[in-house]
């Protein structure tokens, strides 16, 4: 049995689970160890960051950000001038993006965010991205046939609305604004949070009530 | 370079496999090698050892294969040990030894030697994180509403111009005129050559013809080196 992924004699390598434990979990425990040895890292550190982005960033942010925009008229216009500085005034930003860009979806317009080279996407605003949206199907296929992709996930779009796909390779980052329902007319800005969701924000659903 | 990673168009792929919106069954990490993995990931990037750029490229270096295979955490996972063996702070045969080590329930690990490595780094060696320079003022070459063409390239290193907009016209709908890093130089460390990165727009048809769909339009950032004008063509 060899886990030995990047043998240096052979290219394409072999490599085994053991037992219950994937080989990654194997090689990742390996690597923690010694650069925590070298001191290259400390693993508190490590565990710090696993906190921050399972407790403290997600979906949930952008949905403060989307309610505060649906209620607050000036606060969306300085939202779609400057993304990044808007969601500073609500306390939130972070690593890993410059510049934050908002794109809004209207009666006639709908917007959908992806990344074909490596599955960009606004961390400090909705935490990491989810398995679909780096699978090698979403990469591929939303930029040429986005009517399909949305209507497989369940989102119908009629011919009439036009649709803008934003392929975020660079360093600025999309945030859609989604639409507000109308059913929604008379929610506070924390019940519209609840109902905001993280596929509404990529594109790839309506938020409905 | 042209590789698996550049996927936009490509077909054979399938469905996408989605799960429900923020159920609960959509965790942010789906096992604990992943969050580890990516959590380390994120404290290295503050060393000063490599930059994104790099990292991105050394993911684009797998073979095809192990890409599909691997998924996004095993890319990441197989970036960071092998720019750390290239930049000789943890070898292969360390990870290996370990590894072994560990699968024999061996009570004490050999222990890395910490002088036989470049560690720790010496301030003039840190790389610059960072994608843009606040500091610096470019002046953009081309403009708002200009229609530019998409140079036709095929580096054998990083880029970030993908290849379904290679050759094609399109529109610029923003100019972002901030000093931006170029990635392609970047990541080979032939500097930083800050420039403008434009917005451009496509329609659907310029980029698929007649397998395009109906009222659709692409909007893609590329960097000002990535686009010429259409009155420089021979």
């Amino acid at each position: 049995m060899s886990i030995d992924k990047h043998n240096h004699d052979e290219k394409h390598h072999h490599h085994s689970d053991i037992g219950d434990k994937p080989w990654q979990a194997i090689r990742i425990e390996a690597v923690e160890s010694l650069l925590h040895e070298i001191g290259v890292i400390n693993s508190s550190d490590v565990d710090a960051i696993v906190h921050h982005y399972e407790e403290k960033v997600g979906p949930k942010t952008g949905a403060r950000v989307v309610a505060k925009a649906w209620t607050d008229p000036d606060f969306k216009a300085r939202l779609l001038a400057d993304g990044l500085e808007a969601c500073a005034e609500l306390g939130i930003g972070g690593p890993e993006t410059e510049r934050l860009r908002v794109v809004e979806n209207t009666d006639t317009l709908h917007n959908v965010v992806v990344c074909t080279l490596c599955s960009c996407y606004p961390w400090p605003i909705l935490g990491l991205p989810p398995a679909w949206y780096k699978s090698s199907a979403y990469r591929s296929r939303l930029v040429r046939e986005p009517r399909k992709v949305l209507e497989e996930m369940g989102l119908q779009l009629t011919q009439e609305t036009e649709v803008r796909v934003w392929d975020s390779v660079s360093e600025i980052r999309y945030l859609v604004l989604p639409q507000r329902p109308s059913a929604s007319a008379g929610m506070s800005e924390s019940e519209l949070m609840d109902i905001i969701t993280r596929d509404a924000m990529i594109g790839v659903a309506r938020v409905s009530v | 370079m042209n590789g698996i990673h550049d996927m936009g168009g490509l077909h054979g792929f399938g469905r996408v496999h989605h799960l429900p919106d923020q159920a609960s069954e959509d965790p942010v990490f789906h096992s604990e090698w992943e969050s580890r993995v990516f959590c380390i990931t994120q404290v290295i990037d503050t060393k000063g050892i490599w930059n994104l750029d790099e990292h991105r490229h050394e993911i684009e270096l797998m073979n095809s294969a192990d890409y599909i295979n691997d998924g996004y955490y095993g890319r990441w996972l197989f970036a960071m040990e092998s720019l750390l063996n290239k930049k000789n702070i943890l070898n292969q045969e360390e990870v290996s030894q370990r590894i072994i080590e560990m699968l024999a329930d061996l009570r004490n690990y050999s222990q890395p030697d910490l002088n036989d490595r470049d560690w720790p780094l010496a301030a003039e060696q840190k790389v610059n994180w960072g994608a843009c320079r606040h500091e610096v003022n470019i002046v953009p070459i081309y403009s708002e509403g200009q229609s530019i063409r998409v140079r036709n390239i095929h580096p054998p290193g990083h880029t970030r111009v993908t290849a379904y907009t290679r050759d094609k016209i399109g529109i610029i709908e923003r100019v972002n005129a901030q000093a931006w890093v170029l990635p392609d130089t970047r990541a080979h460390y032939k500097g930083e050559n800050l420039q403008a990165v434009y917005t451009i727009k496509f329609s659907a048809k310029t980029l698929w013809g007649p397998q395009a769909e109906t009222n659709q339009f692409l909007f893609i950032d590329l960097s000002e080196d990535h686009i010429e004008s259409l009155t420089n063509l021979d």
